[in-house]
C-alpha cells in the first residue's frame, strides 16, 4: 500500500469542467495536509477535443507533474486509450463503462485495476441532473478508491459553489463515493490519509493568481487588459477583486489601448499593469518604449506560449527572451524578472512595481503557460516581506527652485518625480527627445545628457540588486557539482523535480536559476559558472536564447543544452535521464 | 485660476507662417482662461504631428505621447485621477487613421475627457501625403494621380458610436472655436470637437478661402442638438455648405460614473503602503 504519494489524472472533452474537476481534487488532498502541484493540458476550442488535469500528492514538497500516473479518471473512453500507457503497473482507471467496455486484455494492461463507475447512469437516474456533473461523481468514486476522508471533498465542493450548486455537487460525490466503495473498497494499492498539517494551513493558487495578488498587494490600482491566453486567468483575478480591493480594472479595444492606458495611468500616480501573451506584446512594444522614453513606471506581465505568430495558443514555452529583452527601436533601460514558481510570482510582481517607480522605467514579468496555469499548494505569503518603495516621489507642494523639471539631470539619473496635480510643478512627459522640462529638443548635447541619464539609471539598479542582495540568482543543490543545470521561468518545477531523482540516482547536480534576465546578474552568473564542471542550458525553445544570452554577457559557451519545444512541460524523468547523458 | 500670460512657454511655436495650428492655439489657451482652471489642474495630452508640438506651447501638465494614441493616453490619466482635467490632442491622420478604433470606442466608453482633433486632411509633418479626410482626388506626394479613396466621416462616425458630444470647429473663427471647447470640457463625458484646420502648406484645396465660403454655424440655422438622428443628417451635408458647431448633446453617465466602488475616490491618491489582501489568500486555503 502507498499512502500519500499519489499521481492523479482526470480527462475528458473540453467543457467537461476538467481543470476545476483537477483543481477540486488538488484542494481537498492539500486540506489533508499534503503538497500538491496540478496543471492542464487543453486545446483551443471550447467543446470536444481532449482535455486533461494531472495532480502530483505526497508529503514532500512537489514541484511538478510526473511521468507516471497511479489513478486515471476518464471522463470519455478517448482518455483511457490515450494515457493508458502512462499508468504504473497496479495503477487504476476510474471510467464508464457507457462510454466504452474496457477489459485489461484488450488494453493489454493485464496489470490494472478497472473501476467501471455508471457515471451518466448515476447522473441521470439516480441524481437527475445535468451531464455536467459526471465529473463530480467521478471524484467521489476516486475518494472512495484511495480511502479518502470524503468530508474534505464535501468541505471544498461546499467553499467553492454557491449553496445550491454545492448541495447538488456533494449529493453526486457521495453517491460516486458510495459506489465506489461497495463495488472496488479496498482493492486499490493507493491512499491518502489525513496528515498532521491538515485543515486549512496553506494555499492552492496559480501563477496567474500569485501575479495578481503580488499586485493588489504592492497598491497595483489600474489594469488594463485585453484577454489572451496564458494570461488571461490574470484578467479574471483582476476583475474579480476589482471592486473589493479599490482598484480599476478596464477590458479596451485591444493591447494597444491596453498599454497606452498603463502610461497614462501610471504617469497621473497610479500603480498600474496590463497582461499579454507574446502576440499582444508584440503590440504593445510601441507604448514599452514610450514608457522608457517618458521614464514611465509601467508593469507588463508576459506569460509565454509557442509562437511566432499565434502559434500553439493553450500550451507553453519560452521563446520571447530574446524579444522581450530587446523589445522597441531605441536603447532604454527596463527591468525583465521571470519568477519560476508560484512564490516569486507574488514576491517578484511586488517588487516589480518597485523597480518601476523607484526608477522610472518600464519593467516587464516574464512568465510562460506552464508557470501562470499551474496551480501549487504553498504556505501563505509574508505580505510584509517586499515593501513598498515608491522611489523620488514628491509629495505635498513642489518645494525646489525654480520651474519643476521632470527630467532634471540628477546624479543617478532618476529624476525627482512630481505627479501632474502637484502644487507649484508642471509635469510635462514628452516621447520626443525632451530637455529637462519636457519640452521637445533636437539639440546634439541635450540628446546626449538625455540618452545618458535614462541608460545610467540601470547601473544604480544593479548597484541596489547587488547591496541590498535581491536574489537575481538561485543556486539550488551542492555548491560542487558534477553538473550544473541553468534555466529561468517555468521550467524550474520540472528541473526541481528531476535534481530529486538524480539525487536518488547518486548523480551530484546543482541548479543555478535566473531569476533576473535584464540587468543580467553578471557576477552571479559567472561565479555559479566557475564553480560548475558542467554547464547545461535546459529552455523551452529552439535556439537555446539564455545560451546565447550568457555567451553575450560572460564570454562563454555553455557545455550543453536540453532543449524542448513541443509546447509540452519537461518531465523530470526526462531531464534527469538528459543530464546523466550530458555528463 | 490661470492667466493668459501664464499659459506662454519659453517656446516659440515652429508651425508654418499662416498655419491653422495657430487658431487652436489661441482658443485653447481662451478657453483654459474662460473655464478659470490652474495649471496644475490640467494634462494636455498629444499625439504625433504638426498638432503634437501644442504641448511645448501650453504652460500646464503635458504628455507628448506617440501616434494614434491620445485617446488611451488621456483615458488612463482621467481614470487614475478624475480631478484633473484632460484634454486630448490629435491629427486627423494620428486619430482617423492610426488611431481609429481608440475613436469609436471612446464614443461608446464616454468617460470625461476632452478630444481636439487638427484636421488639416492632409500629414503635414511627413510633408505632404493623404489622409483619412482628405478628399477624393486630392493630389499629394503619396497619391501624385489623386486620392482614390473617399474620406471617412468622423462626425457621423461619432454619432453612430454612441458619442454624447459631437462638435465641429473651424481654425480661423478662434472665438467661436473656444466656446466650443469651453463647452466640451464642461461636457460630463468624453466632448470630441473637430476643428477644421487649413495647412498652407501641403493642402492646397481646403484653404481658409475653401472653408470660408462653405461653413456655416448650427446654432444660427436652429439645429436641435439633442436629436441624434438630426444631428446625423447634419453630418452629412457637405459640399457647397458645411456645417460647423455643437452636433450632439447628452448627459449620460460617464464611464465612472458607472462603477459604484470608485464614486469619490483618486486611484492615484489611495494609500498602497500596507494594503489588505487577507481575505483573498483567505479564500485560497
Amino acid at each position: 500500500m502507498i499512502v500519500n504519494k499519489l499521481s492523479f489524472l482526470i480527462g475528458g472533452e473540453a467543457g467537461a469542467g476538467i481543470t476545476r474537476s483537477g483543481f477540486l481534487f488538488a484542494k481537498a488532498c492539500m486540506r489533508a495536509g499534503l503538497n500538491v502541484f496540478g496543471t492542464n493540458d487543453y486545446q483551443s476550442l471550447i467543446r470536444g477535443g481532449h482535455n486533461f488535469y494531472v495532480v502530483q500528492v505526497d508529503t514532500e514538497e512537489v514541484y511538478s507533474q510526473s511521468d507516471k500516473i497511479n489513478l486515471l479518471l476518464a471522463l470519455n473512453a478517448e482518455t483511457v486509450a490515450l494515457h493508458k500507457d502512462e499508468l504504473v503497473p497496479g495503477g487504476g482507471v476510474i471510467y464508464d463503462p457507457d462510454d466504452a467496455p474496457q477489459n485489461t486484455g484488450t488494453l493489454g494492461r493485464e496489470d490494472l485495476t478497472l473501476c467501471p463507475v455508471p457515471l451518466k447512469k448515476i447522473v441521470w437516474e439516480e441524481l437527475k441532473e445535468d451531464p455536467i456533473m459526471r465529473n463530480t461523481v467521478a471524484l467521489g468514486a476516486a475518494f472512495a478508491l484511495l480511502d479518502c476522508d470524503m468530508d474534505l471533498l464535501e468541505d471544498v465542493l461546499k467553499d467553492t459553489f454557491k449553496p445550491a450548486v454545492a448541495e447538488a455537487n456533494v449529493k453526486a460525490a457521495r453517491k460516486g463515493y458510495d459506489y465506489a466503495k461497495s463495488n472496488f473498497g479496498g482493492s486499490f494499492g493507493y491512499k491518502l490519509v489525513k496528515t498532521k498539517s491538515a485543515g486549512k494551513q496553506r494555499i492552492l493558487l496559480s501563477g496567474n493568481e500569485a501575479i495578481g495578488l503580488g499586485a493588489l498587494k504592492a497598491g497595483c490600482k489600474f489594469f488594463a487588459g485585453y484577454p489572451m491566453t496564458p494570461t488571461t486567468g490574470l484578467l479574471h483575478f483582476m476583475a474579480e477583486n476589482e471592486r473589493s480591493m479599490e482598484t480599476l480594472l478596464i477590458q479596451p479595444e485591444g493591447e494597444i489601448a491596453a498599454v497606452n492606458m498603463v502610461a497614462g495611468a501610471a504617469f497621473a500616480g497610479a500603480r498600474a499593469m496590463t497582461a499579454t501573451s507574446g502576440g499582444g506584446f508584440c503590440l504593445m512594444v510601441e507604448g514599452l518604449g514610450m514608457a522608457g522614453m517618458t521614464e514611465t513606471p509601467a508593469v507588463i506581465v508576459v506569460g509565454q506560449r509557442p509562437g511566432p505568430s499565434t502559434g500553439l495558443p493553450t500550451y507553453s514555452a519560452q521563446g520571447d527572451l530574446r524579444f522581450v529583452v530587446h523589445a522597441s527601436q531605441g536603447e532604454f533601460p527596463r527591468v525583465v524578472v521571470a519568477p519560476g514558481d508560484v512564490e516569486e510570482c507574488f514576491y517578484e510582481t511586488m517588487r516589480a512595481f518597485n523597480w518601476a517607480e523607484k526608477y522610472q522605467t518600464p519593467v516587464i514579468v516574464l512568465t510562460d503557460k506552464y508557470l501562470v496555469e499551474s496551480q501549487a499548494s504553498t504556505e501563505p505569503f509574508e505580505t510584509s516581506r517586499v515593501k513598498t518603495e515608491r522611489g523620488n516621489l514628491i509629495t505635498g507642494q513642489f518645494q525646489g527652485t525654480g520651474e519643476y523639471r521632470k527630467y532634471e539631470l540628477a546624479e543617478t539619473g532618476v529624476s525627482p518625480r512630481a505627479l501632474p496635480s502637484t502644487q507649484g510643478a508642471i509635469v510635462r512627459a514628452n516621447a520626443d527627445e525632451h530637455d529637462e522640462f519636457g519640452f521637445t529638443s533636437e539639440d546634439p548635447a541635450t540628446v546626449v545628457s538625455m540618452v545618458e541619464k535614462r541608460l545610467k539609471k540601470i547601473n544604480y539598479l544593479v548597484k541596489e540588486l547587488e547591496e541590498t542582495g535581491v536574489e537575481t540568482t538561485k543556486l539550488y543543490g551542492p555548491r560542487d557539482a558534477a553538473a550544473t543545470v541553468v534555466s529561468w521561468g517555468g521550467t524550474k518545477g520540472p528541473i526541481r523535480e528531476a535534481l530529486k531523482i538524480l539525487k536518488r540516482d547518486g548523480v551530484v547536480a546543482n541548479y543555478l536559476q535566473i531569476i533576473y534576465l535584464h540587468p543580467f546578474p553578471v557576477e552571479r552568473v559567472k561565479k555559479a559558472l566557475d564553480n560548475s564542471k558542467k554547464a547545461i542550458v535546459i529552455e523551452h525553445n529552439k535556439t537555446s536564447q539564455l545560451s546565447s544570452l550568457i555567451r553575450e554577457r560572460l564570454l562563454r559557451d555553455v557545455d550543453g543544452t536540453i532543449l524542448k519545444y513541443d509546447g509540452r512541460p519537461f518531465s523530470p524523468a526526462y531531464l534527469a535521464a538528459k543530464v546523466k547523458e550530458a555528463l | 485660476m490661470v492667466a493668459l500670460k501664464d499659459l506662454a512657454t519659453p517656446v516659440k511655436p515652429d508651425w508654418c507662417p499662416g498655419c491653422g495650428n495657430f487658431g487652436i492655439l489661441t482658443a485653447v489657451k481662451g478657453a483654459l482662461v474662460e473655464l478659470g482652471l490652474d495649471r496644475e489642474q490640467v494634462v494636455i495630452v498629444s499625439g504625433i504631428g504638426c498638432h503634437g508640438k501644442i504641448v511645448n506651447y501650453v504652460n500646464v501638465n503635458g504628455f507628448h505621447g506617440i501616434h494614434g494614441r491620445v485617446i488611451p493616453t488621456a483615458t488612463g490619466i482621467k481614470l487614475a485621477n478624475p480631478e484633473l482635467t484632460v484634454i486630448g490632442f490629435a491629427g486627423d491622420a494620428d486619430q482617423y487613421d492610426e488611431g481609429w478604433d481608440h475613436f469609436c470606442h471612446a464614443m461608446r466608453r464616454n468617460v470625461d475627457v476632452t478630444l481636439i482633433v487638427h484636421d488639416n486632411q492632409t500629414l503635414g509633418l511627413t510633408t505632404g501625403q493623404t489622409t483619412a479626410t482628405s478628399l477624393q482626388g486630392f493630389k499629394s506626394k503619396s497619391t501624385p494621380f489623386g486620392s482614390v479613396t473617399p474620406p471617412l466621416n468622423p462626425i457621423a462616425n461619432a454619432l453612430v458610436s454612441n458619442g454624447t458630444f459631437v462638435a465641429r470647429g473651424y481654425a480661423g473663427d478662434p472665438r467661436h472655436l473656444q466656446s466650443l471647447i469651453v463647452e466640451a470640457v464642461r461636457h460630463r463625458g468624453f466632448g470630441y470637437v473637430d476643428v477644421f484646420q487649413p495647412c498652407v502648406s501641403f493642402n492646397y484645396l481646403n484653404t481658409y478661402q475653401w472653408f470660408r465660403e462653405r461653413l456655416y454655424k448650427l446654432s444660427e440655422q436652429g439645429h436641435d442638438y439633442t436629436d441624434r438622428r438630426k444631428a446625423l443628417e447634419k453630418s452629412f451635408e457637405w459640399g457647397e455648405r458645411i456645417p460647423i458647431g455643437v452636433f450632439y448633446k447628452e448627459e449620460k453617465p460617464t464611464y465612472l460614473d458607472t462603477l459604484p466602488h470608485m464614486k469619490g475616490k483618486t486611484l492615484a491618491k489611495l494609500p498602497i503602503d500596507d494594503v489588505d489582501v487577507s481575505v483573498i489568500i483567505e479564500a485560497m486555503k
